[in-house]
């Protein structure tokens, strides 16, 4: 099959679906020639024009209003935001209307919008332009929160998102833009609720998404060295979430660690270790769940700093031995 | 014979000397972290001010010492320009211990409340609040300071700027807003993103004075700015200052500037700030091209020897990783 990278994905998921359905349509700042902050609109304006690229001024709370109120009347509008930090600044258009706005009117409209945005840390940004928050749009009601790991389900999972009648937020990793995988040129959907069992294995579970999923698989390359042998599940969608493959995994395994890079605290970690306590694979636990995340402090400048304060390749090998040494 | 450019009180023959040297510490600051930063030896991103350098140095020549600055992505101008350190601040963008944010906050973070910088910000518009905020302090403990805020032509859309300015305006608050109107965004060219032909032109909206100022000359932005600066002391409320400008980079590093044309670009070099403001000099006889000249080899000397003693920095520990976070 043919490689591409997990951008290059993105951008045929959205071109495939704008030249089939002419209400799909995207706007943003800097989408056009510029080809958006990381390059993933590149080429689009050129093939759809302008007014179907809508370049925006900056202004996160009008964008994400008008992708709304487009959405309300009949659009599929994409909305990119630079960086997800500026989400802060979308979010009561976020939160308040696109997610409330079908249940308050009865079950009446429909809001048919995808938010894609990067999020993660590792470029250097520092603070205010390195940080993970789906944890916050998961506790919404009303939206729902994908974050792709690799090429294949980054196009599969937006296309699915642009079909969904459903305000979708979108979660890139700037660390993942780059990474190539094997990727159909047809169409294809991946189903929104549906997690990827990414390593089979029988030791124990890793739990990790977006970036970790990567971080996690190349610790259990180094595990099955030391004949342990890990099972990586991607839960690629939080809401809604596949519960059911996260249970039978640890009931496989017994045994589990939760990775994320979000701060651990108030992180979706915790929601899927009560997901799993709450289970029957409770009762099959062979040592405690471990969870694993940021550090609660903003992102630090730093490189070496910035490296320490989000889980690495060692520190998930260090969790996971952790798990398998429990007696 | 300076007189006759009927400048405020403070701005003296010594302090036009040192104006002059402090646009070339800019240039040169900023020039070399162009070059780290193709090096590789400057990680994460920056903005360059170069081509706008009137701006900062003119604005704040404006103010006494214990007025205040609010500052924007681009904001190694206004930083040095409000008295920083250059090798406080070199050493900030190698991440060392002994920069301004003790390597913890890089280049879009830096500040020096001890000097009245309240600090750049990353946040397109983050900045222009926090100025209401600190007038508002400056008006309620009758300090008799005032603030400028900083911000881009792109930040005039925000929210932000519209909220704070009204604030602002029926509060009467000692702040001068200060848009830095170097023609674009990110790629959003202002004609594009604005449907005035001068963003001063918003200032009636919020019943305050509104000003356009050629933002390479630095005697008619110092005078516009000072005015505005005392009306505010007098306790007449904010005004709105437009500075027409350019940033002869990229946005940040990534730009292939596709947005505009390589002629725009010249036609703005030409009227460099730096150079009629030598001219200027020589013609008032404030000083001979000789001393123009040690004055640019003192500039350039100063920004490699702040380079040299970023390098020489120690990396901060990463015990120092929890630090701060609390007070
Ligand atoms: C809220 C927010 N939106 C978007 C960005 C990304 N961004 C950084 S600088 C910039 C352009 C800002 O333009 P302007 O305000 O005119 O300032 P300039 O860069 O021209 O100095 C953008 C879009 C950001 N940092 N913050």
């Amino acid at each position: 099959m043919r490689e591409i990278t997990y951008l290059e994905a993105v951008r045929e998921a959205m071109s495939q679906e704008m030249r089939k359905n002419e209400n799909v349509f995207i706007l943003g700042e800097d989408i056009g020639v510029y080809g958006g902050a990381f390059g993933v609109t590149r080429g689009m304006i050129e093939e759809f024009g302008a007014e179907r690229v809508r370049n925006t001024p900056i202004s996160e709370s009008a964008i994400a209003g008008a992708a709304v109120g487009s959405a309300l009347t009949g659009m599929r509008p994409i909305l990119e935001l630079q960086f997800s930090d500026f989400i802060t600044i979308a979010m009561d258009q976020l939160v308040n209307q696109a997610a409330k706005l079908r249940y308050m009117y009865g079950g009446k409209g429909t809001v048919p919008m995808v938010l894609r945005t990067p999020a993660g840390s590792g470029t250097g940004a520092a603070a205010q332009h390195s940080q993970s928050l789906e944890a916050w749009m998961t506790h919404i009601p009303g939206l729902k929160v994908l974050q792709p790991s690799t090429a294949y389900d980054a196009k599969g999972l937006l296309k699915a998102a642009i079909d969904d009648d459903n305000p979708v937020i979108f979660y890139e990793h700037k660390l993942l833009y780059k990474t190539k995988g094997d990727v159909p040129e047809e169409e294809y959907s991946i189903p929104i609720g549906k997690a990827d069992i990414k390593r089979q294995g029988n030791d124990v579970t890793i739990i990790a998404t977006s970036l970790m999923v990567k971080k996690a698989l190349e610790a259990a390359a180094e595990l099955e060295k030391e004949g342990i042998d890990v099972e990586v599940v991607d839960p690629r969608t939080l809401v809604p979430l596949d519960e059911e493959t996260i249970i039978e995994s640890v009931k496989k395994t017994g045994r589990v660690v939760i990775v994320h890079e979000a701060v651990k605290r108030g992180g979706f970690g915790g929601e899927i270790a009560s997901v799993i306590s709450e289970s029957e694979a409770f009762d099959y636990l062979d040592s405690p769940i471990k969870r694993l995340g940021g550090l609660p402090i903003p992102i630090p400048y730093n490189p070496n700093l910035e490296k320490a304060t989000v889980p690495q390749v060692d520190n998930i090998i260090d969790s996971i031995k952790e798990a398998v040494r429990f007696k | 014979m300076y007189k006759t450019l009927n400048l405020p009180a403070h701005i003296d023959t010594g302090k036009l000397i040192e104006l002059y040297k402090q646009m070339w510490l800019i240039r040169y600051f900023d020039e070399k972290v162009d070059q780290f930063f193709a090096k590789g030896m400057i990680h994460g991103t920056t903005h360059l001010c170069v081509g706008q350098e009137a701006s900062a140095a003119g604005s704040i020549a404006a103010l006494q010492k214990e007025d205040k600055i609010t500052s924007t992505h681009r904001g190694h101008g206004h930083c040095i320009a409000k008295g920083a350190e250059t090798n406080r601040m070199m050493a900030e963008l190698f991440g060392r211990e002994t920069g301004y944010c003790k390597g913890k906050g890089g280049s879009m973070h830096i500040a020096d409340l001890e000097k009245g910088n309240l600090g750049a910000n990353g946040i397109v518009g983050g900045g222009i609040p926090l100025a209401v905020g600190a007038g508002l302090t400056s008006k309620m403990k009758q300090e008799g300071y005032v603030v400028l805020s900083f911000f881009g032509d792109g930040a005039s859309n925000e929210g932000s700027f519209h909220e704070s300015v009204n604030l602002a305006s029926i509060w009467k608050l000692p702040v001068v807003f200060i848009c830095e109107n170097n023609q674009y965004g990110m790629s959003g060219p202002v004609k594009e993103m604005v449907n005035v032909d001068n963003i001063a032109e918003r200032a009636p909206a919020y019943g305050i004075p509104g000003e356009v100022v050629d933002g390479n000359d630095v005697i008619e932005i110092i005078n516009t700015v000072y005015d505005a600066v005392e009306n505010a002391r007098a306790g007449n409320g904010p005004s709105l200052i437009e500075v027409k400008t350019y940033r002869w980079k990229g946005h940040s590093k990534s730009d292939a500037k596709k947005y505009r044309t390589r002629e725009e670009e010249m036609t703005w070099r030409e009227k460099d700030a730096i150079k009629q403001f030598k001219d200027l000099l020589i013609k008032e006889q404030i000083f001979t091209e000789d001393t123009a000249e040690k004055l640019r080899t003192e500039a350039k000397q100063e920004i490699e020897d702040a380079v040299a003693f970023a390098e020489n920095s120690p990396e901060p520990a990463i015990g120092t990783l929890l630090e701060d976070v609390y007070a």
